[in-house]
């Protein structure tokens, strides 16, 4: 799965620094980041998340004309698994278990990124309660307009392998 | 303000709470930002009556973002190199966090920067640990 175009907005930033809670003017104040030592607006960390809005086919994300798993007035009965090949969340196996970024550069507004996601490892693990844990790594580079490489996630998602439980 | 590394010890910590009585318009602002929509964090027919949890939960990369912030508040602002947590307890409606990071090396990294290298760990009201993790950051 490629993101092909994701671009870096400002009031994306704002809307997600709000979302996290962080009122740090470095986000949303021109002026005050001009005097900064970066010297400009940039997005808080873990932005590059938000690449989930640039993915077409974003399996966590409703689209018009198609239905969605989750309730209307009541539950919708609808079954969402992941398909192959859909959507580039990092917790689109199961839970997301971890969430790594190394930065080569700070995004800002005006960057128009793309992206290349690939898988990484996979591992299992032992459960607490004697079931098995599968843990897939899913790495996501992000490139800039000048093809530059920006940054680099790693998220980790886990499911379980079902396993009848007696209590 | 960036960190002066003759100034860091390894040892030394600081401390936010970054987030008070977590509310779930909160939840929902981050499913909006992200673009993370699934109907766990904020649908609560479908998350009691279909998935099976008492109610909704924040997402993962909402505590990550959160305990973001206490790390570019104590590091500066472009600073970071490398962020990277595990998420070891959900987070729910009520919530208070509380982010710290503490030094576990000051050093010159392969690209010859001067860097801090940061322990991370975001806990509950309970004390019960929601996010683990490590950071790298430059330093003056």
């Amino acid at each position: 799965m490629a993101i092909d175009r994701f671009l870096v907005d400002e009031s994306h930033i704002m809307m997600f620094a709000r979302a996290v809670a962080d009122p740090n003017p470095i986000y949303n104040d021109p002026e005050y980041a001009a005097k900064s030592e970066v010297g400009h607006i940039i997005a808080p960390p873990t932005f590059a998340q938000a690449s989930a809005q640039f993915d077409p086919d974003y399996f966590l994300r409703p689209k018009a004309g198609e239905a969605w798993f989750g309730s209307a007035k009541e539950p919708t009965g609808i079954k969402r698994e992941k398909k192959e090949g859909e959507g580039s969340g990092a917790a689109a196996g199961g839970l997301h278990a971890e969430q790594h970024f190394t930065y080569h550069r700070h995004l800002r507004p005006g960057d128009v990124l793309h992206a290349k996601t690939f898988p990484g490892e996979t591992y299992e693990k032992q459960g607490k309660r004697g079931g098995k844990l599968i843990f897939s790594e899913t790495i996501t580079e992000y490139y800039d307009q000048d093809d530059n490489l920006v940054v680099t996630a790693k998220g980790v998602g886990v499911r379980t392998e079902k396993v009848i439980e007696q209590d | 303000m960036a960190l002066q590394a003759s100034e860091l010890k390894v040892g030394d910590t600081h401390s936010e709470v970054v987030v008070d009585n977590l509310s779930r318009t909160q939840i929902v602002m981050y499913a909006g930002a992200s673009g993370d929509y699934n109907p766990v964090h904020s649908d609560e027919v479908f998350v009691t009556k279909v998935a099976g949890y008492p109610t909704v939960f924040a997402h993962g990369m909402l505590s990550m973002g959160l305990t973001g912030k206490m790390l570019t508040n104590y590091v500066g602002d472009g600073r970071l190199k490398h962020y990277g947590v595990r998420f070891t307890s959900q987070v729910w409606p009520g919530d208070t966090l509380t982010a710290t990071a503490e030094v576990t090396a000051v050093r010159t990294d392969d690209a010859g920067d001067q860097v801090v290298d940061l322990e991370i760990t975001t806990t509950n009201q309970d004390g019960v640990a929601v996010i683990k993790g490590s950071a790298i950051a430059r330093v003056d």
